[in-house]
């Protein structure tokens, strides 16, 4: 897909994300204590750490919800997020699917896809918007990705949580992004929706980057991907999961719990 | 396929029954079937149907709780009222050839420049929508963009119909202070008191109702409706879509303003009077009361709201007067606990498929956190 940075500076060029000395203080309490973290194109990424180690904080910093007061970070080598907000980061290629999921309720699934589909978010089109052959094929090849086909015509708010979860991964695929954060996307799935879950997110790996958050380390594994861990609104460690979960700093602070 | 072709469905039923019902009162009324009072009694209840239309699209679909939505009819009503009284002329109480009544009164001697152009019935009639529709987008556009929401932006809303009722209580605002703007004789060239032009107003409210109710089905069912109805439901959902919240809110925000404003005008010329009470806070409030018992985010319900809670007002206030405030504070308090979907849910109970509006009012307060 378009995972070529354009106007793309040398040095850079193969980044496609990259927090840069990025802090976040609440009321004292350092979120983000200059966390630096490299994402490259076409990666996955899974972060872990305990609760308060700065994970849902990063989220929010890089998709314009929350202002560092230092740092930067960088988008595609070229464009620093921290001055846009949340719709500008959105229309630049960046989706984000939050812990808790947020399905548009009264919406049947068929138009929670439609209004996540890539496209003119202006008021002035929408108005006069007719439902295209090629926004319904989308739909369709999304439909039939998430694994909800036959669930077209339901309410957003009558699925079922693990449908819901999907849903949500399925709007985001509509948006067409170029990185996907994707928070805590198995909490409360049965055993059988984690493993789809995670053969789900593999195959939106093969066109697109995506940074996962997570606590399950089942899951963290099965996604067989390199693996940052945050402590304390920083980097603890980096690699794969076995070499994360063999470094002694990890084994302290979060594994030896 | 797209669960989309029912939205097509040219949407008769309402405007069949609110024209059909305006043409049958008119012509009762005209044949002497029935007295003469109930053509604008009907007509004023129409009139508060286009206000609870209103009141709908910004509450029922965008989430948006107006207590001040009466405002805006009371401009489309003073600017109406404005071309009403230029067309009394010399007929006036004092006969001055230029001045209305109450200018006289004060002892002005020179039209106030903002009454210009109003004895042109299309200057007054671009008015009626084009004031409250500007002052609608100057306020959505500093409450939106400061993401003002939820009951502080309702706080607001009342504060500005509070705001406005004190200005135009003052003599010197050139409105006709607390009098207000009465003693009408013309509308375009017709009497204001013969049965007929009454009958017309009423019919032609009737047609403005309709025409009004099929306009916001259109807007709410098309993809804008649906990301306003998102917007209501999970606001910050939509923002990490790429939509921008604040500038959704402003055109449906703008458009029920002028909505209402068009309900203002037609409700003054049969009333024969406008005048500050208008823009009464508890005014506001009973919209949103009628809203409620119809039917949030139904179109239809709050236009059957409006209607029956002024009918039951009518009745009430003729026998009980000191009770209406109660029943109607009643009244909502019963909706809510046992009828959140109004008196179109008890329609709707086994129609699960129907507009996704109403089905969602009830959860789309625990959503507004993201």
């Amino acid at each position: 897909m378009s995972a070529e940075p354009e106007g793309a500076i040398g040095a850079v060029a193969d980044t496609l994300l990259y927090l840069d000395g990025v802090s976040v203080s609440f009321d004292g309490f350092r979120a983000l204590n200059s966390l630096s973290l490299v994402l490259a194109p076409g990666e996955m990424r899974a972060v872990i750490g305990p609760n308060g180690a700065g994970k849902t904080t990063m989220m929010d910093v890089i998709t314009g919800k929350t202002r560092p007061d230092t740092g930067r970070v960088v988008f595609r080598a070229d464009t620093d997020l921290t001055k846009l907000d949340e719709p500008a980061i959105a229309q630049l290629g960046i989706g984000r699917k939050f812990q808790k999921p947020t399905v548009f309720e009264p919406h049947t699934v068929w138009d929670n896809l439609l209004l996540a589909l890539a496209g003119d978010r202006r008021p002035g089109f929408t108005l006069r918007a007719r439902e295209t052959a090629e926004e319904r094929a989308r739909i369709e090849s999304i439909l039939r990705t998430i694994r909800l086909s036959d669930h077209r015509a339901r309410r957003g708010g009558d699925l079922s949580h693990g449908q819901k979860q999907w849903l949500e991964i399925g709007m985001l695929l509509a948006q067409e992004p170029e990185l996907l954060l994707v928070d805590e996307p198995v909490a409360g799935m049965t055993d059988a929706e984690t493993e789809q879950t995670a053969e789900l997110l593999r195959e939106i790996n093969r066109t697109r980057s995506v940074v996962v958050v997570e606590h399950d380390m089942a899951f963290v594994r099965a996604l067989g991907v390199k693996v940052t861990v945050l402590h304390e609104g920083s980097v603890l460690s980096e690699g794969t999961i076995d070499h994360v979960s063999e470094d002694p700093r990890v084994i302290e602070v979060y594994l030896g719990r | 396929m797209s669960p989309a072709p029912r939205a097509l469905a040219v949407p008769l039923a309402v405007p069949v029954i609110v024209t059909g019902t305006a043409v049958l009162v008119a012509a009762l009324a005209l044949g002497g079937v029935a007295p003469a009072y109930i053509v604008s009694l009907y007509g004023k209840y129409l009139c508060y149907g286009i206000l609870a239309l209103a009141v709908d699209l910004v509450w029922g679909f965008g989430g948006i709780l107006s207590l001040g939505h009466a405002a805006f009819f009371a401009l489309g009503g003073y600017a109406m009222g404005m071309y009403l009284m230029r067309q009394i002329g010399p007929r006036g109480v004092y006969g001055d050839p230029l001045l209305p009544d109450f200018m006289v009164f004060l002892n002005w001697h020179a039209l106030p420049w903002y009454w210009h152009g109003f004895s042109h019935f299309p200057f007054a009639l671009v008015m009626v929508m084009l004031v409250p529709g500007l002052l609608a987008l100057v306020f959505g556009y500093l409450a939106f963009r400061s993401r003002v929401s939820g009951v502080y932006l309702s706080i607001i809303t009342q504060a500005l119909t509070y705001a406005l009722l004190l200005a135009f209580f003052r003599n010197d605002m050139g409105f006709g202070g607390n009098n207000g703007l009465t003693d009408f004789k013309d509308i375009l060239g017709f009497n204001i008191e013969s049965g007929r032009t009454r009958a017309a107003l009423l019919v032609a409210t009737g047609v403005v109702l309709s025409l009004q109710y099929v306009l916001a089905r259109a807007v709410t069912r098309s993809r804008f409706g649906k990301v306003l109805i998102a917007v209501r439901d999970a606001e910050s959902r939509t923002r990490f879509l790429g939509y921008r919240p604040e500038s959704y809110k402003l055109v449906i925000w703008v458009l029920s303003a002028v909505m209402a404003g068009i309900g203002g005008a037609l409700y003054v010329p049969q009333i024969g009077i406008i005048n500050p009470g208008e823009f009464a806070p508890t005014n506001s409030i009973e919209a949103v009361i009628w809203v409620a018992v119809g039917g949030r985010g139904t179109l239809a319900g709050p236009i059957l709201g409006a209607v029956l809670v002024n009918f039951a007002k009518t009745l009430l206030t003729g026998t009980l007067p000191e009770a209406w405030l109660y029943a109607l504070g009643f009244l909502f308090v019963f909706v809510t606990l046992v009828m959140p979907k109004g008196l179109m849910g008890l329609v709707r109970m086994r129609r699960r498929d129907d507009v996704p509006g109403a089905a969602a009012a009830a959860s789309a307060a625990k959503e507004a956190t993201g």
